[in-house]
Protein backbone atom coordinates (compact mmCIF):
# COMPACT_ATOMS: atom_id res chain seq x y z
CA UNK A 1 0.00 0.00 0.00
CA UNK A 2 1.61 3.14 -0.82
CA UNK A 3 0.98 6.07 0.73
CA UNK A 4 -1.22 8.85 -0.90
CA UNK A 5 0.43 11.85 0.84
CA UNK A 6 4.06 10.64 -0.16
CA UNK A 7 4.28 12.42 -3.54
CA UNK A 8 6.90 10.88 -6.18
CA UNK A 9 9.90 13.01 -6.34
CA UNK A 10 10.42 15.67 -8.88
CA UNK A 11 13.53 14.89 -10.93
CA UNK A 12 15.59 17.96 -10.56
CA UNK A 13 15.52 19.91 -13.63
CA UNK A 14 19.28 20.33 -14.95
CA UNK A 15 21.32 22.97 -15.46
CA UNK A 16 21.49 22.89 -18.93
CA UNK A 17 17.60 22.32 -19.46
CA UNK A 18 17.22 25.11 -17.21
CA UNK A 19 19.77 27.78 -19.21
CA UNK A 20 17.88 26.71 -22.77
CA UNK A 21 14.68 27.90 -21.61
CA UNK A 22 16.11 31.07 -20.17
CA UNK A 23 17.65 31.85 -23.42
CA UNK A 24 14.54 30.74 -25.33
CA UNK A 25 12.62 33.24 -23.24
CA UNK A 26 15.20 35.87 -23.90
CA UNK A 27 15.41 35.26 -27.24
CA UNK A 28 11.53 36.06 -27.66
CA UNK A 29 11.29 39.09 -25.97
CA UNK A 30 14.03 40.53 -27.59
CA UNK A 31 12.05 39.82 -30.79
CA UNK A 32 8.99 42.26 -29.59
CA UNK A 33 11.48 44.69 -28.84
CA UNK A 34 13.05 44.59 -31.88
CA UNK A 35 9.57 45.07 -33.74
CA UNK A 36 8.80 47.59 -31.56
CA UNK A 37 11.79 49.62 -31.44
CA UNK A 38 11.02 50.84 -35.03
CA UNK A 39 7.41 51.09 -34.59
CA UNK A 40 8.01 53.55 -31.88
CA UNK A 41 10.95 55.25 -32.97
CA UNK A 42 9.14 56.42 -36.08
CA UNK A 43 6.05 57.75 -33.67
CA UNK A 44 8.30 59.57 -31.26
CA UNK A 45 10.25 60.71 -34.25
CA UNK A 46 7.39 62.12 -36.49
CA UNK A 47 5.88 63.76 -32.40
CA UNK A 48 9.34 65.50 -31.95
CA UNK A 49 9.21 66.51 -35.87
CA UNK A 50 5.57 67.31 -36.76
CA UNK A 51 3.93 68.60 -33.28
CA UNK A 52 5.92 71.78 -33.61
CA UNK A 53 4.15 72.85 -36.44
CA UNK A 54 1.01 71.76 -35.38
CA UNK A 55 -1.66 74.41 -35.03
CA UNK A 56 -5.08 75.37 -35.58
CA UNK A 57 -4.61 76.97 -38.86
CA UNK A 58 -2.63 73.91 -39.83
CA UNK A 59 -5.84 71.88 -39.31
CA UNK A 60 -8.13 74.69 -40.62
CA UNK A 61 -6.54 76.74 -43.36
CA UNK A 62 -5.34 75.72 -46.99
CA UNK A 63 -1.82 75.77 -48.38
CA UNK A 64 -0.13 79.45 -48.28
CA UNK A 65 1.97 80.55 -51.71
CA UNK A 66 5.75 79.75 -51.58
CA UNK A 67 7.49 82.29 -49.46
CA UNK A 68 4.84 83.54 -47.51
CA UNK A 69 4.17 81.82 -43.99
CA UNK A 70 1.55 79.63 -42.18
CA UNK A 71 -1.08 78.08 -44.12
CA UNK A 72 -2.23 74.55 -43.08
CA UNK A 73 -3.31 71.07 -45.05
CA UNK A 74 -7.17 71.14 -43.82
CA UNK A 75 -7.92 70.61 -47.65
CA UNK A 76 -5.52 67.79 -48.04
CA UNK A 77 -7.36 66.07 -44.89
CA UNK A 78 -10.55 66.87 -46.05
CA UNK A 79 -9.11 65.35 -49.82
CA UNK A 80 -7.78 62.35 -48.44
CA UNK A 81 -10.91 60.96 -46.36
CA UNK A 82 -13.20 61.38 -49.71
CA UNK A 83 -11.07 59.84 -51.52
CA UNK A 84 -10.22 56.90 -48.97
CA UNK A 85 -14.19 57.21 -48.65
CA UNK A 86 -14.31 56.20 -52.20
CA UNK A 87 -12.15 53.99 -51.94
CA UNK A 88 -13.41 51.99 -48.98
CA UNK A 89 -17.31 52.26 -50.67
CA UNK A 90 -15.70 51.09 -53.42
CA UNK A 91 -13.28 48.46 -52.18
CA UNK A 92 -15.04 47.28 -49.60
CA UNK A 93 -18.21 45.31 -50.71
CA UNK A 94 -16.05 43.89 -53.78
CA UNK A 95 -13.54 42.72 -50.97
CA UNK A 96 -15.83 41.27 -49.13
CA UNK A 97 -17.71 39.75 -51.85
CA UNK A 98 -14.95 37.94 -53.74
CA UNK A 99 -14.30 36.67 -50.10
CA UNK A 100 -17.15 35.18 -49.82
CA UNK A 101 -17.22 33.57 -53.26
CA UNK A 102 -13.61 32.25 -52.64
CA UNK A 103 -14.74 30.63 -49.33
CA UNK A 104 -17.91 29.54 -49.96
CA UNK A 105 -18.57 28.84 -53.76
CA UNK A 106 -14.69 28.46 -54.78
CA UNK A 107 -13.84 25.10 -54.66
CA UNK A 108 -12.84 24.44 -58.33
CA UNK A 109 -10.43 26.22 -61.39
CA UNK A 110 -12.25 29.53 -60.88
CA UNK A 111 -11.97 30.23 -58.00
CA UNK A 112 -8.37 28.68 -58.05
CA UNK A 113 -8.15 31.90 -60.81
CA UNK A 114 -9.45 34.29 -58.61
CA UNK A 115 -6.81 33.50 -55.90
CA UNK A 116 -4.03 33.54 -58.25
CA UNK A 117 -4.92 36.98 -59.56
CA UNK A 118 -5.59 38.55 -56.02
CA UNK A 119 -2.41 37.40 -54.96
CA UNK A 120 -0.61 38.57 -58.05
CA UNK A 121 -2.48 41.71 -57.32
CA UNK A 122 -1.43 42.06 -53.82
CA UNK A 123 2.34 42.29 -55.18
CA UNK A 124 1.56 44.20 -57.61
CA UNK A 125 3.78 47.46 -57.46
CA UNK A 126 1.54 50.78 -56.12
CA UNK A 127 3.19 53.06 -59.09
CA UNK A 128 1.57 50.50 -61.44
CA UNK A 129 -1.92 50.51 -60.08
CA UNK A 130 -1.54 54.39 -60.32
CA UNK A 131 -0.78 53.74 -63.97
CA UNK A 132 -4.10 51.95 -64.40
CA UNK A 133 -6.20 54.71 -62.67
CA UNK A 134 -4.97 57.44 -64.94
CA UNK A 135 -5.15 55.17 -68.19
CA UNK A 136 -9.13 54.19 -67.70
CA UNK A 137 -10.48 57.30 -65.74
CA UNK A 138 -8.07 60.08 -65.71
CA UNK A 139 -7.43 59.64 -69.86
CA UNK A 140 -10.91 59.09 -70.29
CA UNK A 141 -12.62 61.95 -68.23
CA UNK A 142 -9.73 64.37 -69.59
CA UNK A 143 -8.95 65.24 -66.15
CA UNK A 144 -7.26 63.99 -62.44
CA UNK A 145 -9.53 63.46 -60.31
CA UNK A 146 -10.70 62.04 -56.87
CA UNK A 147 -12.88 59.33 -58.21
CA UNK A 148 -9.22 58.74 -60.11
CA UNK A 149 -7.76 58.18 -56.82
CA UNK A 150 -10.44 56.42 -55.30
CA UNK A 151 -10.72 53.88 -57.92
CA UNK A 152 -7.08 53.10 -57.99
CA UNK A 153 -6.88 52.72 -54.06
CA UNK A 154 -9.65 50.84 -54.03
CA UNK A 155 -7.88 48.53 -56.56
CA UNK A 156 -5.08 48.01 -53.80
CA UNK A 157 -7.63 47.03 -51.17
CA UNK A 158 -9.55 43.99 -52.92
CA UNK A 159 -6.85 41.67 -52.66
CA UNK A 160 -6.08 42.07 -49.22
CA UNK A 161 -9.59 42.50 -47.35
CA UNK A 162 -10.39 38.94 -50.35
CA UNK A 163 -8.00 37.01 -48.68
CA UNK A 164 -8.35 37.98 -45.26
CA UNK A 165 -12.39 37.38 -45.58
CA UNK A 166 -12.14 34.34 -46.97
CA UNK A 167 -9.68 32.81 -44.59
CA UNK A 168 -11.58 34.26 -41.85
CA UNK A 169 -14.97 32.27 -43.17
CA UNK A 170 -12.99 29.29 -43.98
CA UNK A 171 -12.17 29.02 -39.55
CA UNK A 172 -16.09 29.00 -39.06
CA UNK A 173 -16.72 25.17 -38.27
CA UNK A 174 -18.04 23.29 -40.55
CA UNK A 175 -20.43 22.62 -37.72
CA UNK A 176 -21.41 26.02 -37.57
CA UNK A 177 -22.88 25.92 -41.09
CA UNK A 178 -24.63 22.51 -40.44
CA UNK A 179 -26.86 23.87 -37.96
CA UNK A 180 -27.99 26.52 -39.85
CA UNK A 181 -28.67 23.88 -42.54
CA UNK A 182 -30.25 21.69 -40.40
CA UNK A 183 -32.78 24.45 -39.38
CA UNK A 184 -34.10 24.67 -42.55
CA UNK A 185 -32.21 27.41 -43.58
CA UNK A 186 -30.94 28.59 -46.64
CA UNK A 187 -27.75 28.69 -47.94
CA UNK A 188 -27.09 32.32 -48.88
CA UNK A 189 -29.00 33.35 -45.57
CA UNK A 190 -26.70 31.59 -43.64
CA UNK A 191 -23.46 32.92 -45.63
CA UNK A 192 -24.67 36.22 -44.71
CA UNK A 193 -26.37 36.10 -40.95
CA UNK A 194 -24.53 33.06 -39.49
CA UNK A 195 -20.96 32.35 -40.96
CA UNK A 196 -20.25 35.89 -41.97
CA UNK A 197 -21.49 37.06 -38.83
CA UNK A 198 -19.54 34.46 -36.83
CA UNK A 199 -16.23 35.83 -38.99
CA UNK A 200 -17.09 39.28 -38.07
CA UNK A 201 -14.18 40.39 -36.34
CA UNK A 202 -11.69 39.34 -38.82
CA UNK A 203 -13.31 40.42 -41.68
CA UNK A 204 -13.03 44.05 -39.92
CA UNK A 205 -9.15 43.03 -38.99
CA UNK A 206 -8.74 42.37 -42.79
CA UNK A 207 -10.76 45.71 -44.16
CA UNK A 208 -8.77 48.03 -41.34
CA UNK A 209 -5.36 46.26 -42.36
CA UNK A 210 -6.20 47.22 -45.88
CA UNK A 211 -7.57 50.18 -44.86
CA UNK A 212 -4.30 51.57 -42.84
CA UNK A 213 -2.32 50.44 -46.12
CA UNK A 214 -3.86 52.80 -48.77
CA UNK A 215 -3.94 55.66 -46.66
CA UNK A 216 -0.63 56.04 -46.46
CA UNK A 217 -0.24 55.42 -50.39
CA UNK A 218 1.59 58.16 -52.20
CA UNK A 219 2.38 56.68 -55.52
CA UNK A 220 -0.98 55.90 -57.22
CA UNK A 221 -2.46 59.18 -56.42
CA UNK A 222 0.56 61.04 -58.32
CA UNK A 223 -1.18 60.97 -61.47
CA UNK A 224 -4.90 60.34 -60.36
CA UNK A 225 -5.87 62.83 -57.86
CA UNK A 226 -2.97 64.66 -58.28
CA UNK A 227 -3.42 66.92 -55.59
CA UNK A 228 -4.79 70.71 -55.05
CA UNK A 229 -4.20 73.90 -53.23
CA UNK A 230 -7.58 74.67 -52.46
CA UNK A 231 -10.62 72.82 -51.38
CA UNK A 232 -12.35 70.36 -53.43
CA UNK A 233 -15.33 68.35 -52.09
CA UNK A 234 -16.20 67.75 -56.02
CA UNK A 235 -15.35 63.97 -57.02
CA UNK A 236 -14.41 64.42 -60.77
CA UNK A 237 -12.14 67.11 -59.91
CA UNK A 238 -8.48 67.57 -58.88
CA UNK A 239 -7.78 66.78 -54.71
CA UNK A 240 -5.37 67.36 -52.66
CA UNK A 241 -4.47 64.46 -50.59
CA UNK A 242 -2.30 64.38 -47.47
CA UNK A 243 0.74 61.74 -48.58
CA UNK A 244 0.94 64.10 -51.88
CA UNK A 245 0.95 67.15 -49.73
CA UNK A 246 3.42 65.24 -47.71
CA UNK A 247 5.55 64.11 -50.37
CA UNK A 248 5.46 67.52 -51.91
CA UNK A 249 6.60 69.83 -49.37
CA UNK A 250 9.08 67.45 -48.10
CA UNK A 251 11.24 67.42 -51.56
CA UNK A 252 10.76 71.13 -51.59
CA UNK A 253 13.92 73.53 -50.86
CA UNK A 254 11.97 75.08 -47.57
CA UNK A 255 12.56 74.91 -43.91
CA UNK A 256 8.92 76.09 -43.11
CA UNK A 257 7.45 73.00 -45.88
CA UNK A 258 9.36 70.78 -43.88
CA UNK A 259 8.37 71.56 -40.67
CA UNK A 260 4.48 71.36 -42.62
CA UNK A 261 5.63 67.80 -44.06
CA UNK A 262 6.69 66.37 -40.54
CA UNK A 263 2.94 67.82 -39.12
CA UNK A 264 1.45 66.06 -41.84
CA UNK A 265 2.95 62.95 -41.89
CA UNK A 266 2.01 63.05 -37.81
CA UNK A 267 -1.99 63.90 -38.61
CA UNK A 268 -1.93 61.14 -41.34
CA UNK A 269 -0.94 58.30 -38.55
CA UNK A 270 -3.10 59.96 -36.34
CA UNK A 271 -6.44 59.78 -38.20
CA UNK A 272 -5.28 56.36 -39.08
CA UNK A 273 -5.10 55.44 -35.38
CA UNK A 274 -8.74 57.09 -35.03
CA UNK A 275 -9.86 55.63 -37.64
CA UNK A 276 -9.14 51.62 -37.11
CA UNK A 277 -10.26 52.03 -32.98
CA UNK A 278 -13.18 54.06 -33.75
CA UNK A 279 -14.17 50.60 -36.44
CA UNK A 280 -13.11 48.50 -33.57
CA UNK A 281 -15.28 49.79 -30.73
CA UNK A 282 -18.30 50.42 -33.16
CA UNK A 283 -17.99 46.38 -34.20
CA UNK A 284 -17.51 45.37 -30.10
CA UNK A 285 -20.62 47.39 -29.48
CA UNK A 286 -22.39 45.52 -32.14
CA UNK A 287 -23.38 48.14 -34.21
CA UNK A 288 -21.66 46.48 -37.30
CA UNK A 289 -23.95 43.31 -36.72
CA UNK A 290 -25.52 41.78 -39.84
CA UNK A 291 -29.23 41.17 -39.85
CA UNK A 292 -30.00 38.49 -38.12
CA UNK B 1 -47.07 15.40 -33.37
CA UNK B 2 -44.63 13.58 -34.82
CA UNK B 3 -44.61 11.27 -37.63
CA UNK B 4 -43.54 7.66 -39.23
CA UNK B 5 -40.99 7.50 -41.21
CA UNK B 6 -40.86 4.86 -44.25
CA UNK B 7 -37.57 4.67 -45.92
CA UNK B 8 -37.58 2.13 -49.10
CA UNK B 9 -34.03 0.85 -50.77
CA UNK B 10 -32.23 3.90 -49.77
CA UNK B 11 -28.63 4.18 -51.10
CA UNK B 12 -25.89 6.84 -50.87
CA UNK B 13 -22.38 7.48 -51.71
CA UNK B 14 -19.48 9.62 -50.70
CA UNK B 15 -18.22 10.15 -54.65
CA UNK B 16 -17.50 6.59 -55.89
CA UNK B 17 -17.47 4.99 -52.27
CA UNK B 18 -21.06 3.37 -51.37
CA UNK B 19 -21.50 4.41 -47.57
CA UNK B 20 -25.17 2.95 -47.64
CA UNK B 21 -26.61 -0.05 -49.21
CA UNK B 22 -30.46 -0.57 -49.97
CA UNK B 23 -31.74 0.20 -46.58
CA UNK B 24 -35.18 -0.54 -45.66
CA UNK B 25 -36.82 0.79 -42.77
CA UNK B 26 -40.58 1.43 -41.18
CA UNK B 27 -40.16 3.89 -37.96
CA UNK B 28 -42.74 4.55 -35.78
CA UNK B 29 -44.36 8.02 -34.86
CA UNK B 30 -43.84 9.01 -31.45
CA UNK B 31 -41.23 6.47 -30.96
CA UNK B 32 -37.82 6.32 -30.13
CA UNK B 33 -35.57 4.51 -32.21
CA UNK B 34 -32.03 3.85 -32.06
CA UNK B 35 -29.46 3.52 -34.50
CA UNK B 36 -26.13 1.64 -33.70
CA UNK B 37 -23.50 -0.38 -35.22
CA UNK B 38 -19.62 0.28 -34.80
CA UNK B 39 -17.85 3.29 -36.22
CA UNK B 40 -17.62 3.46 -40.36
CA UNK B 41 -20.73 1.80 -40.48
CA UNK B 42 -23.02 4.31 -41.85
CA UNK B 43 -25.17 5.36 -38.95
CA UNK B 44 -24.49 8.99 -39.37
CA UNK B 45 -24.60 9.11 -43.32
CA UNK B 46 -27.84 7.19 -42.75
CA UNK B 47 -29.73 10.27 -40.15
CA UNK B 48 -27.92 12.66 -42.55
CA UNK B 49 -29.92 10.97 -45.60
CA UNK B 50 -33.66 11.69 -43.56
CA UNK B 51 -33.11 15.17 -44.02
CA UNK B 52 -30.78 15.76 -47.13
CA UNK B 53 -27.99 17.24 -44.96
CA UNK B 54 -25.95 14.03 -46.97
CA UNK B 55 -26.17 15.84 -49.72
CA UNK B 56 -24.18 18.89 -48.36
CA UNK B 57 -20.91 17.20 -48.16
CA UNK B 58 -19.31 17.58 -51.79
CA UNK B 59 -19.75 14.70 -54.49
CA UNK B 60 -21.93 12.79 -51.84
CA UNK B 61 -25.52 11.43 -53.57
CA UNK B 62 -28.10 9.46 -52.43
CA UNK B 63 -31.41 7.72 -53.80
CA UNK B 64 -34.01 5.78 -52.80
CA UNK B 65 -37.79 6.61 -50.90
CA UNK B 66 -37.98 8.59 -47.92
CA UNK B 67 -41.47 9.40 -46.94
CA UNK B 68 -41.96 11.93 -43.50
CA UNK B 69 -45.69 11.55 -42.70
CA UNK B 70 -47.16 12.83 -46.39
CA UNK B 71 -43.65 14.44 -47.68
CA UNK B 72 -41.57 12.31 -50.26
CA UNK B 73 -38.46 14.08 -49.40
CA UNK B 74 -36.70 13.06 -52.37
CA UNK B 75 -38.87 13.90 -54.48
CA UNK B 76 -40.84 17.40 -55.10
CA UNK B 77 -39.46 18.98 -52.51
CA UNK B 78 -36.30 21.51 -51.36
CA UNK B 79 -33.78 20.58 -48.91
CA UNK B 80 -34.95 23.56 -46.65
CA UNK B 81 -38.83 22.86 -46.67
CA UNK B 82 -37.30 18.67 -45.71
CA UNK B 83 -35.06 20.10 -42.45
CA UNK B 84 -38.07 22.60 -41.60
CA UNK B 85 -39.95 19.50 -40.73
CA UNK B 86 -36.88 17.40 -39.75
CA UNK B 87 -34.97 18.79 -36.71
CA UNK B 88 -31.38 18.07 -36.12
CA UNK B 89 -28.94 18.00 -32.96
CA UNK B 90 -25.41 17.07 -34.08
CA UNK B 91 -22.28 14.87 -31.89
CA UNK B 92 -21.04 18.56 -30.84
CA UNK B 93 -22.91 20.97 -29.32
CA UNK B 94 -22.82 23.56 -31.76
CA UNK B 95 -24.67 26.75 -30.81
CA UNK B 96 -24.28 30.20 -32.75
CA UNK B 97 -20.91 31.40 -31.58
CA UNK B 98 -21.92 35.16 -31.86
CA UNK B 99 -25.65 34.51 -30.90
CA UNK B 100 -26.93 35.41 -27.65
CA UNK B 101 -29.13 32.61 -25.91
CA UNK B 102 -32.22 33.74 -27.56
CA UNK B 103 -31.26 34.59 -30.91
CA UNK B 104 -29.97 31.28 -31.07
CA UNK B 105 -32.98 29.59 -29.98
CA UNK B 106 -35.26 32.26 -32.43
CA UNK B 107 -32.48 31.69 -35.00
CA UNK B 108 -34.57 28.84 -37.40
CA UNK B 109 -37.81 31.23 -37.39
CA UNK B 110 -36.17 34.46 -37.49
CA UNK B 111 -33.79 33.44 -40.38
CA UNK B 112 -36.96 31.83 -42.49
CA UNK B 113 -38.24 35.07 -42.19
CA UNK B 114 -40.34 34.78 -38.84
CA UNK B 115 -40.76 38.85 -37.26
CA UNK B 116 -43.84 38.23 -34.83
CA UNK B 117 -41.89 39.11 -31.95
CA UNK B 118 -44.53 38.42 -29.05
CA UNK B 119 -44.96 35.10 -30.56
CA UNK B 120 -41.22 34.66 -30.97
CA UNK B 121 -40.52 35.14 -27.01
CA UNK B 122 -43.42 32.71 -26.57
CA UNK B 123 -41.79 29.80 -28.48
CA UNK B 124 -38.56 30.75 -27.20
CA UNK B 125 -39.76 30.01 -23.70
CA UNK B 126 -41.65 26.96 -24.50
CA UNK B 127 -39.17 25.99 -26.49
CA UNK B 128 -36.27 26.25 -23.76
CA UNK B 129 -38.79 24.69 -20.87
CA UNK B 130 -38.88 21.48 -23.50
CA UNK B 131 -35.64 21.09 -23.64
CA UNK B 132 -35.18 21.68 -19.74
CA UNK B 133 -32.97 24.39 -20.24
CA UNK B 134 -35.45 27.75 -19.16
CA UNK B 135 -34.88 27.70 -15.77
CA UNK B 136 -31.09 27.92 -15.94
CA UNK B 137 -30.82 31.10 -18.36
CA UNK B 138 -34.56 32.54 -18.54
CA UNK B 139 -31.96 35.86 -16.77
CA UNK B 140 -29.30 36.14 -19.39
CA UNK B 141 -31.50 35.22 -22.24
CA UNK B 142 -29.75 38.26 -24.25
CA UNK B 143 -27.00 38.85 -22.45
CA UNK B 144 -24.91 35.68 -22.46
CA UNK B 145 -23.68 33.96 -26.05
CA UNK B 146 -24.81 30.52 -26.87
CA UNK B 147 -21.38 29.50 -26.44
CA UNK B 148 -20.89 31.03 -22.78
CA UNK B 149 -23.21 27.90 -21.65
CA UNK B 150 -21.49 24.71 -20.96
CA UNK B 151 -21.10 21.66 -23.03
CA UNK B 152 -24.40 20.19 -21.11
CA UNK B 153 -26.16 23.45 -21.55
CA UNK B 154 -24.91 23.77 -25.62
CA UNK B 155 -26.48 20.63 -26.16
CA UNK B 156 -30.10 21.25 -24.66
CA UNK B 157 -29.82 24.62 -26.21
CA UNK B 158 -29.43 22.99 -29.42
CA UNK B 159 -32.38 20.74 -28.37
CA UNK B 160 -34.33 23.90 -27.84
CA UNK B 161 -32.95 25.68 -31.09
CA UNK B 162 -34.05 22.21 -32.76
CA UNK B 163 -37.77 22.28 -31.47
CA UNK B 164 -38.28 25.94 -32.02
CA UNK B 165 -38.96 25.88 -35.76
CA UNK B 166 -41.65 22.53 -34.79
CA UNK B 167 -39.96 19.87 -36.42
CA UNK B 168 -42.47 16.16 -36.68
CA UNK B 169 -39.28 14.65 -36.54
CA UNK B 170 -35.98 14.92 -34.20
CA UNK B 171 -32.41 13.35 -35.60
CA UNK B 172 -29.89 12.94 -33.02
CA UNK B 173 -26.43 11.74 -33.91
CA UNK B 174 -24.74 10.53 -30.97
CA UNK B 175 -26.15 13.97 -28.98
CA UNK B 176 -24.51 12.97 -25.61
CA UNK B 177 -21.02 11.49 -26.89
CA UNK B 178 -19.59 14.69 -25.83
CA UNK B 179 -21.03 15.09 -22.72
CA UNK B 180 -19.94 13.64 -19.15
CA UNK B 181 -22.66 10.95 -17.09
CA UNK B 182 -24.68 14.05 -15.30
CA UNK B 183 -25.63 16.00 -18.44
CA UNK B 184 -26.05 12.63 -20.61
CA UNK B 185 -28.72 11.56 -17.86
CA UNK B 186 -30.51 14.75 -18.61
CA UNK B 187 -30.77 14.20 -22.44
CA UNK B 188 -31.96 10.87 -22.04
CA UNK B 189 -34.63 12.19 -19.70
CA UNK B 190 -35.26 15.01 -22.54
CA UNK B 191 -36.05 11.78 -25.09
CA UNK B 192 -38.24 10.43 -22.97
CA UNK B 193 -40.47 13.58 -22.87
CA UNK B 194 -39.88 14.52 -26.70
CA UNK B 195 -41.18 11.02 -27.27
CA UNK B 196 -45.06 12.25 -26.73
CA UNK B 197 -44.59 14.82 -29.31
CA UNK B 198 -41.83 14.24 -31.78
CA UNK B 199 -40.81 10.89 -33.48
CA UNK B 200 -37.39 10.71 -32.48
CA UNK B 201 -34.39 8.70 -34.29
CA UNK B 202 -31.16 8.27 -32.53
CA UNK B 203 -27.68 7.35 -33.42
CA UNK B 204 -25.80 6.28 -30.62
CA UNK B 205 -22.13 4.60 -29.74
CA UNK B 206 -23.37 3.58 -26.49
CA UNK B 207 -25.59 0.35 -26.44
CA UNK B 208 -26.71 0.90 -22.76
CA UNK B 209 -28.18 4.38 -23.72
CA UNK B 210 -30.11 2.62 -26.72
CA UNK B 211 -31.67 0.24 -24.63
CA UNK B 212 -32.11 2.92 -22.03
CA UNK B 213 -34.07 5.25 -24.99
CA UNK B 214 -35.21 3.43 -27.35
CA UNK B 215 -38.50 1.43 -28.65
CA UNK B 216 -36.72 0.23 -31.58
CA UNK B 217 -33.10 -0.15 -32.55
CA UNK B 218 -31.46 -0.69 -36.14
CA UNK B 219 -27.69 -2.72 -36.25
CA UNK B 220 -26.16 -1.49 -39.08
CA UNK B 221 -22.40 -2.74 -40.30
CA UNK B 222 -20.87 -1.96 -43.43
CA UNK B 223 -23.24 0.42 -44.81
CA UNK B 224 -26.46 -2.24 -44.45
CA UNK B 225 -28.82 -2.78 -42.23
CA UNK B 226 -28.61 -6.34 -40.55
CA UNK B 227 -31.41 -6.05 -38.24
CA UNK B 228 -33.82 -4.35 -37.11
CA UNK B 229 -36.59 -4.95 -34.24
CA UNK B 230 -37.72 -4.34 -30.93
CA UNK B 231 -34.88 -2.87 -28.91
CA UNK B 232 -35.05 -5.58 -26.54
CA UNK B 233 -35.02 -7.90 -28.72
CA UNK B 234 -31.94 -6.73 -30.21
CA UNK B 235 -30.08 -7.18 -27.10
CA UNK B 236 -31.56 -10.07 -25.52
CA UNK B 237 -32.13 -12.47 -28.89
CA UNK B 238 -30.71 -11.15 -31.59
CA UNK B 239 -31.46 -12.90 -35.15
CA UNK B 240 -28.54 -12.44 -36.76
CA UNK B 241 -24.89 -13.42 -35.53
CA UNK B 242 -23.37 -10.74 -36.58
CA UNK B 243 -25.55 -8.83 -33.98
CA UNK B 244 -24.82 -10.86 -31.19
CA UNK B 245 -20.91 -10.61 -32.01
CA UNK B 246 -21.47 -6.51 -31.53
CA UNK B 247 -23.67 -6.22 -28.63
CA UNK B 248 -21.81 -8.97 -26.85
CA UNK B 249 -18.44 -7.36 -27.36
CA UNK B 250 -16.77 -9.28 -29.75
CA UNK B 251 -16.08 -6.80 -31.90
CA UNK B 252 -16.47 -2.87 -32.62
Amino acid sequence: MSDPTVRPAMPTVSLLRRMIDGLATAVAAGSVLLVLLPLIAIFGYLVYKGFGALNWTFLTQTPKPVGEAGGGMANAIGGSMLILGIASILGVPLGIGAGIYLAEYGRGHFGDLIRFTADVLNGVPSIVIGIVGYSIIVLTQKHFSALAGGVALAIMMVPTITRATEEMLLLVPIQVREAAYGLGVARWRTTISITLRTATSGVITGVMLAFARIAGETAPLLFTAFGNQYWNWRINQPTAALPLQIFTYAISPFDEWHRQAWAGALILIVLIVVAVTAVRIAAARGMVKGVI
Amino acid sequence: MGVAIEVEHLNAWFGSTQALKDISMHIAANHATAIIGPSGCGKSTYVRCLNRMHETVPGARAEGRVRIGDLNIYNGTSATQVRRRVGMVFQKPNPFPTYSIYDNVAAGLKLNGFRDRRRLDEIVERSLRQAALWDEVRDDLRKKSGSSLSGGQQQRLCIARALAVQPQVLLMDEPASALDPISTGKIEELIFQLKENYTIVIVTHNMQQASRVAEFTGFFLLGELIEFDRTEKIFTNPADKRTEDYITGRFG
